[in-house]
């Protein structure tokens, strides 16, 4: 049950957008979400649309992992529509009791639900190109400014990139632990939540006690290995902008530009 | 002198209570002499809680010794700015392979060191290059290592090392936690790297075998060093080495009882092959 839990989804192919410096792809991720919130016409999600569309195609990767993500935020989504829709005052179109349906509650419905899930899909198109270290590298370079301001930036990326390679270990550890326990007559499927979630306290005490031993270990061997945090430390594999990453920032400030464009003339 | 000399060293485990209060020691080393030559294979032997894992943490500074003194290359582990240099010397291989290797991608994993040590980037992909190389796990630079056999995790662990460049390797019981296949493996890389690379070896373990191609043994209980010399003179004392709840290895073990009981073999037998030797020249 725990096999399919995957953090990162990251599709291994061979493109334009995989071959981005993370920096590009995290900047131009923040410039869509930017865009999205920009656009608040029609037309306006049309010119979103086609951006987005041109990445899924760049990307290489298959459109049905885009929408994958959609799946967990569709509660959420759901709810924001339903509620947009009959609790908008306006111009009524279709009214039952206290339940009404506005014009102006369609349009802001239906806005909030592009809007979300052009935030997903686009975030989606980041996680799915660049693999998790990627990522936290990425981020460590571009926080880096926030040194000056004592926020342990280094250290931040260490942990996250840790917690990373330490996910597929305990998750094997959970299902052992579970069998052993299992063995032993444990009872993880039955009873109601508050029972399952009673019996899950067997199996929580022995994952927690191994992976303090695990972290104490770890530091040590880190600590074997020269590691004292990020001063005089150099890079195996520096982040390095090349002409492409410089071509997509045109492309996004082209992109972007359209987006305020759009804002300003109120299209 | 030795690239590693101990005197007089002593280590304390302590146990504080609830205010903080020294309430209990426990002696982990006690009153050891070590002087070793570079370029030396030494194994370390003991049972579970003998001492020899918190000898081996001395010698990469991560105890410091509660008494006397440690000199790795001539520099004292219990001074604090030589502290990244005797770690950069000495490097450590650890038991259990899933909890020291950092990288999520194998190649990554071996340049952690360097980076560490800021070593400018070409350098870095030279060692790593070089140090994958030297314990046969080039062909999967590019794994996870999570996706890796024991052995392979271990084999990496000592790549990781190999890339700092030390003079000696200390490795602290590395093949406990693996099959005999992968025992096999890292003891044949961990050989190779003192035969051809002239790196001072430490090893740390329980299995006898594992120490016949030594060229000294340490025998450790209770914290003390209680027999040294090379593993003939050692394995020729199965009686005391039984007392240390040691078991010789199988062959040796039959030629001792063989003796016994009024066979002519000679003492120390470490191999099957001599054993045999032994047996036909006796006819």
């Amino acid at each position: 049950m725990m096999r399919d839990i995957t953090i990162g989804q990251y599709y291994p192919a061979d493109s334009l957008l995989h071959a981005l410096d993370p920096r590009t792809k995290l900047i131009g991720t923040i410039c869509f979400i930017v865009s999205v919130f920009l656009f608040h016409t029609f037309p306006g999600y049309g010119v979103a649309t086609l951006f987005l569309g041109l990445l899924i195609l760049l990307s290489r990767v298959p459109v049905k992992f885009m929408f994958k993500g959609l799946k967990a935020v569709f509660m959420i989504l759901m709810i924001t529509v339903v509620f947009n829709v009959l609790l908008t005052p306006g111009e009524i179109l279709w009214k039952w009791g206290i339940l009404r349906i506005t014009k102006e509650g369609l349009v802001l419905a239906g806005t909030m639900a592009i809007r979300l899930t052009y935030l997903v899909i686009g975030s989606s198109i980041m996680t799915l190109t660049t693999t998790p270290n990627q990522l936290t590298d990425g981020m460590e370079r571009l926080l880096r400014p926030l040194n000056k301001i004592h926020v342990p930036v280094h250290d931040i990326a260490m942990i996250m990139s840790i917690a990373l390679r330490f996910i597929p270990i305990l998750m094997e550890e959970t299902d052992k632990i579970m069998k052993a326990q299992i063995a032993r007559g444990a009872d993880f499927e039955n009873g109601n939540i508050i029972q399952r979630a009673k019996n899950m306290v067997p199996l929580l005490v022995p994952l927690f006690i191994s992976a303090f031993r695990r972290a104490n270990d770890l530091a040590m061997a880190m600590e074997a290995r020269c590691y004292h945090g990020g001063d005089h430390r150099t890079q195996m594999k520096p982040l390095v902008y090349r002409s492409r990453d410089f071509a997509a920032m045109g492309a996004l400030a082209v992109y972007l530009g359209i987006a305020v464009m759009f804002r300003v003339m109120g299209w | 002198m030795g690239i590693i000399k101990a005197f007089k060293l002593g280590f304390d485990y302590l146990k504080y209570d609830e205010d903080g209060n020294v309430q209990d020691t426990q002696r982990a080393v006690d009153d050891v002499n070590l002087d070793i030559e570079a370029g030396e294979f030494v194994a370390i032997l003991g049972h579970n809680g003998s001492g020899k894992s918190t000898l081996a943490k001395h010698m990469n500074a991560l105890l410091l010794p509660s008494e006397g003194t440690l000199w790795i290359d001539d520099m004292d582990t219990a001074r604090e700015p030589e502290l990244w240099k005797i770690r950069q010397k000495a490097g450590m291989v650890f038991q259990n392979p899933d909890n020291q290797i950092i990288g999520t991608i194998v190649e990554e994993d071996v340049g952690f060191g360097p980076e560490n040590m800021g070593i400018p980037t070409e350098n870095i992909w030279r060692r790593v290059d070089d140090s994958l190389k030297k314990v046969g796990m080039t062909a999967y630079r590019h794994h996870s290592p999570n996706k890796l056999s024991g052995g392979q995790k271990q084999r990496v662990a000592i790549a990781g090392v190999v890339a700092m460049q030390p003079q000696c390797i200390v490795l602290d019981e590395p093949t406990a936690m693996l099959d005999p296949n992968g025992r096999r493996e890292v003891l044949e890389a961990v050989r190779e790297l003192n035969r051809q690379e002239k790196v001072t070896v430490i090893l740390i373990t329980h299995y006898m075998e594992e120490v016949i191609h030594a060229d000294r043994v340490y025998v450790m209980d209770s914290g003390k060093v209680v027999m040294q010399g090379t593993p003939r003179e050692i394995f020729s004392q199965v009686e005391t080495l039984k007392e240390y709840r040691l078991d010789v290895p199988q062959v040796t073990l039959l030629a001792h009882e063989l003796k016994k009981s009024g066979a002519d073999v000679p003492d120390g037998i470490l191999t099957t092959e001599e054993l045999v030797n032994a047996l036909c020249r006796s006819n």
